[in-house]
């Protein structure tokens, strides 16, 4: 059994240390708000937190999370900065088919969190491992300022 | 164009927000694999072909069955009914029965207690194949003469003789590649076998009502055995249509063999190696014109790579002949049509089903043109516009009634800045060696329809419940672009509730029956439609019990607000709904619509079959790095023409990804199969979609300002593909700046995609050495 802090709650899983932390959420804990894309850390739809970093969960061994702080779509709306991303990203209407946009969220969020008022050069440097088939990236580049004003 | 103001509307044409925006900004959206799965659900796996064409010799998998928690294993001699999920042809075997057509063909296909064991179990079979010279690519099929379907031909006048009179003639060769999907939620279907026989699907896919049909004839049995449902899918763009259908059949056989639930989720690489993509297209073309560039006559082949069946690629080539034309005049013109099969995936429809593969034909060829004469492309664009009559009628016979590109063109060329920009870049070009810029005007004439009319039909259900509140059901699914908010504030509309008061429902066979796939553009037009039919007679039944109970006249009868009024008299909605339960008035109804107008005889390729044409045009801006061959999009100004916009916030998104997708497509993404058939390019590690570094911050949308001569859905404008076909402006923005680099005169023969190599390999072939 591990034990692991996920949007502030411990939670006890039975999984292999090298699952990764992607299944443990999804399959194990029927979290399935963060999402498979390819499972090789190259679309960043399974984007969560890790004390705050982006990673990429399909291929991040659950051990790797043993006791940090792992944040996920489901509860990245429990702070500041996370409301603002997900406020914006309505009124912006960012979301078309919405499979990747839980990653691209995750990624927005911790950038505000290291830099409240990113450039857009800022903002592809952040967002840039995210794709996004639906081609949403001019409005996730303006949501991501909306969001910084809301948080000003 | 201004047009009158459109009528004031309490929900239609304005910006809401995606319906289900709360759902995805929380992770709360459910899609097909996040659908809680039943005890004693089975994962399935895939075996697939290891050569591109051969006879399967021998296939041992005894050690497959034998693997501890694999509970079935299934081969093409277990299929005891239908044995193609093909959706026209029934030429696409569920599973190989011996004869392989492509590298990666699912041979055989495995249920065990994990994806896991699945996974590791199909590794294990061992097969054997006598190899058969392949054809991979759109030559050595040209060579051999195989096709999928009869090449076609299509004319108007006599091209021969026009091109001989012309003052100029020019011949050349194009290609452009073919299109991974790239959906970010893969293929996926989940199969509940119920307990009367039955089969419960849910599947990730743009055509349920294929799905179910497909389905019950693989396990054999009646369409009302067999119920399939979707709420919404993670990205489509025609990847969906028919290509989910395999594993919807997989899944379901699988869960009638073992009587348990079974999911089939491809893998990301397995996605890509085993769907059909965008058709690849190789070009000859030989146009005669005269000093302005107007064409006299052309005669172009159009060699498809179908891939190893039919499968869409007879009305996917069909409708690049219809768009062959884009924008401009064709007066004698000839067509030849090569639908080859090649030992490849069976490509199938994406975003734009061959649109695009036309109007990237005529788009080069103009553009050679105007290299040939020292001219602009845009003056050679403008000079073979559709006009007044007799230029005003495609070469398969429909009239051009709202040609609105030569005022929209002129609009677009003013508010970009399009003359001084081309000023400002020559200038640039002739102080910069290595960087050279370049820029592009394009249109879009794009028609709308189904190319095979009967398609053209629709199906929507509307519940009124005694609270008032409105459940409706339609044939479409939701994949992102919008369809159920549209729908939703169509009904709203139509009933004068607030839009919280309608909720659309997931799509389900078991409410709506045979519907057509969510595809050419059209849902919103003809589910929309049906929608408000189905809400018109609910309304039309209240107004007539309401003009009773007031003894006013039904037709001073108004809805709005959540409330009906006539004069003094008013009531809230539900209270009329009320009233009307207990007067045994149903509150239910089934709305139904066909697209007026079309029609189209495939014999003779001549009719009308669209109903109407959405318009658009872009001005991009390149950098071209000459020394690497990188390109960057600069700067993007679109005008679009979506008729009455439904809803500008959603139609606007569409016009963005759209264009984001096409310049995918034309510059960054491509497929390369290795010699042995193998696809090297099946990960996003080798296959470059867009992402955020490709957009540039200058990057406008307008809507250009104009109601649809249709009456259609409140007089708007399709909108999902269209604006896909933006993104040739791109590819011709590079062509420019390589033109810079050519001598005058010089034809530049870029390849698309416009990737670094291909830059490299125009660049050697025009002569350029920076700096030299």
């Amino acid at each position: 059994m591990i034990t692991l802090n996920i949007n502030g709650q411990a939670m006890r899983v039975d999984a292999a240390p090298d699952t990764p932390l992607l299944w443990v959420l999804r399959d194990t804990l029927q979290m399935t708000g963060t999402k498979f894309g390819c499972g090789m850390a190259l679309c960043g739809a399974c984007t969560v937190h890790l004390d705050g970093q982006p990673i990429r969960s399909c291929s991040t061994p659950v051990s790797a999370a043993k006791g940090k702080k792992i944040t996920t779509i489901e509860g990245v709306g429990h702070d500041r900065v996370g409301q603002a991303v997900q406020q914006a990203w309505q009124q912006l209407d960012v979301v078309q088919c919405g499979y990747c946009q839980s990653g691209q969220i995750m990624s927005a969020v911790a950038l505000l969190h290291s830099n409240r008022n990113p450039s857009d050069a800022d903002i592809d440097n952040a967002m840039g491992g995210n794709v996004c088939r639906c081609g949403t990236y001019v409005r996730i580049r303006a949501a991501i300022h909306e969001a910084a004003k809301l948080l000003a | 164009m201004s047009t009158p103001p459109p009528p004031a509307h309490d929900h239609v044409g304005l910006p809401y927000a995606h319906d289900s925006a709360r759902l995805h900004v929380t992770g709360r959206a459910r899609y097909t694999d996040d659908l809680p799965e039943l005890p004693g659900t089975l994962h399935a796996a895939l075996g697939c072909a290891e050569v591109a064409h051969g006879r399967l010799s021998a296939l041992d998998l005894d050690t497959v069955r034998q693997l501890p928690g694999v509970r079935a294993v299934l081969t093409a001699a277990d299929l005891c009914h239908g044995t193609s999920c093909g959706p026209i042809e029934p030429d696409d075997p569920i599973l190989c029965a011996g004869e392989v057509s492509f590298f990666g063909q699912p041979l055989f296909a495995v249920a065990a207690d994990s994806v896991e064991i699945a996974r590791r179990a199909v590794r294990l079979a061992w097969a054997e194949y006598e190899t058969q010279p392949a054809h991979l690519d759109i030559a050595s099929a040209r060579a051999a003469a195989d096709y999928v379907l009869p090449p076609v031909e299509m004319q108007r006048g006599d091209a021969a003789a026009a091109l001989q009179q012309a003052p100029h003639r020019l011949q050349g060769q194009l290609s452009v590649g073919g299109q991974e999907h790239f959906y970010l939620e893969g293929q996926v279907s989940y199969a509940v076998p119920r307990d009367d026989g039955g089969l419960q699907l849910y599947c990730s896919t743009q055509h349920p009502s294929e799905m179910q049909q497909l389905v019950a004839e693989a396990l054999g049995l009646p369409a009302h055995a067999v119920t399939v449902e979707c709420r919404r899918i993670g990205g489509g763009f025609g990847g969906k249509e028919t290509q989910s259908a395999q594993w919807a059949c997989l899944a379901a056989l699988l869960a009638q063999r073992t009587g348990r639930p079974v999911k089939l989720r491809l893998d990301r690489d397995v996605d890509i190696a085993v769907t059909g993509k965008r058709h690849d297209f190789a070009y000859d073309y030989d146009a005669g014109f005269d000093d302005s560039g107007r064409l006299h006559g052309l005669e172009l082949t159009l060699a498809a790579r179908c891939g190893h069946s039919a499968d869409l690629s007879g009305p996917v080539n069909d409708r690049a002949l219809f768009h062959v034309d884009n924008a401009y005049y064709l007066d004698a013109v000839t067509l030849h049509n090569l639908r080859l099969r090649t030992h490849t995936v069976s490509n199938t429809a994406f975003r734009g089903f061959g649109g695009p593969q036309g109007m990237f034909a005529i788009e080069s060829v103009l553009d050679d043109i105007a290299r040939t004469l020292q001219c602009d492309p845009l003056v050679v664009r403008r000079a073979n516009f559709y006009g007044a009559a007799p230029r005003d009628t495609t070469h398969y016979g429909m009239t051009v009634a709202d040609n609105v590109l030569p005022e929209l063109v002129d609009q677009l060329e003013r508010d970009s800045h399009y003359p001084e920009r081309r000023h400002a870049i020559a200038a640039f070009n002739a102080a910069s060696p290595v960087l050279k810029r370049g820029l592009a005007l394009t249109p879009v004439k794009f028609g709308i329809a189904f190319t095979a009319t009967h398609y053209n039909q629709a199906g929507a259900l509307a519940h009124v419940y005694l609270d008032g509140s409105v459940l409706v059901s339609h044939g479409g699914i939701e994949m992102g672009q919008g369809l159920h908010i549209k729908v939703q504030q169509v009904v709203a509309e139509e009933l004068g509730l607030p839009l919280e008061r309608v909720r659309i429902g997931a799509t389900d066979t078991a409410k709506v029956p045979n519907t057509s796939a969510s595809a050419a553009s059209s849902s919103a037009d003809l589910n929309g439609q049906a929608a408000r039919q189905a809400a018109g007679a609910i309304r039309t039944r209240l107004a007539a019990l309401f003009a009773v109970l007031y003894g006013c006249h039904a037709a001073t009868v108004e809805f709005k607000g959540g409330q009906v009024c006539s004069g003094e008299h008013r009531l809230d909605f539900s209270e009329l709904v009320t009233l009307a339960y207990r007067r045994r008035l149903p509150l239910w109804e089934a709305g139904f619509y066909r697209t007026p107008k079309i029609h189209y005889d495939a014999d003779t390729r001549q009719g009308r079959p669209f109903y109407y044409f959405a318009y658009g045009a872009a001005v991009s801006e390149v950098a071209v790095d000459t020394l690497s061959g990188a390109t960057r999009l600069l700067a993007v100004d679109i005008l679009h023409d979506v008729g009455r916009s439904l809803n500008p916030a959603i139609d606007r998104g569409q016009i963005e990804g759209g264009f984001v997708q096409g310049m995918g497509w034309l510059t960054s993404e491509e497929l390369c199969w290795q010699p042995d058939g193998r696809l090297a390019t099946h990960a996003p590690s080798t296959y470059k979609i867009p992402t955020a570094y490709d957009v540039p911050e200058h990057f406008t949308v307008t809507l250009f300002d104009n109601a649809n001569i249709e009456e259609g859905l409140h007089h708007s404008k399709a909108v999902g593909e269209p604006p896909l076909m933006l993104a040739l402006s791109v590819f011709f923005a590079i062509r420019d700046a390589l033109g810079y680099c050519a001598a005058p005169g010089q034809r530049v023969p870029l390849a698309a995609p416009a990737t670094p190599q291909a830059v490299l390999d125009a660049l050697d072939a025009i002569g350029y050495r920076p700096g030299a």
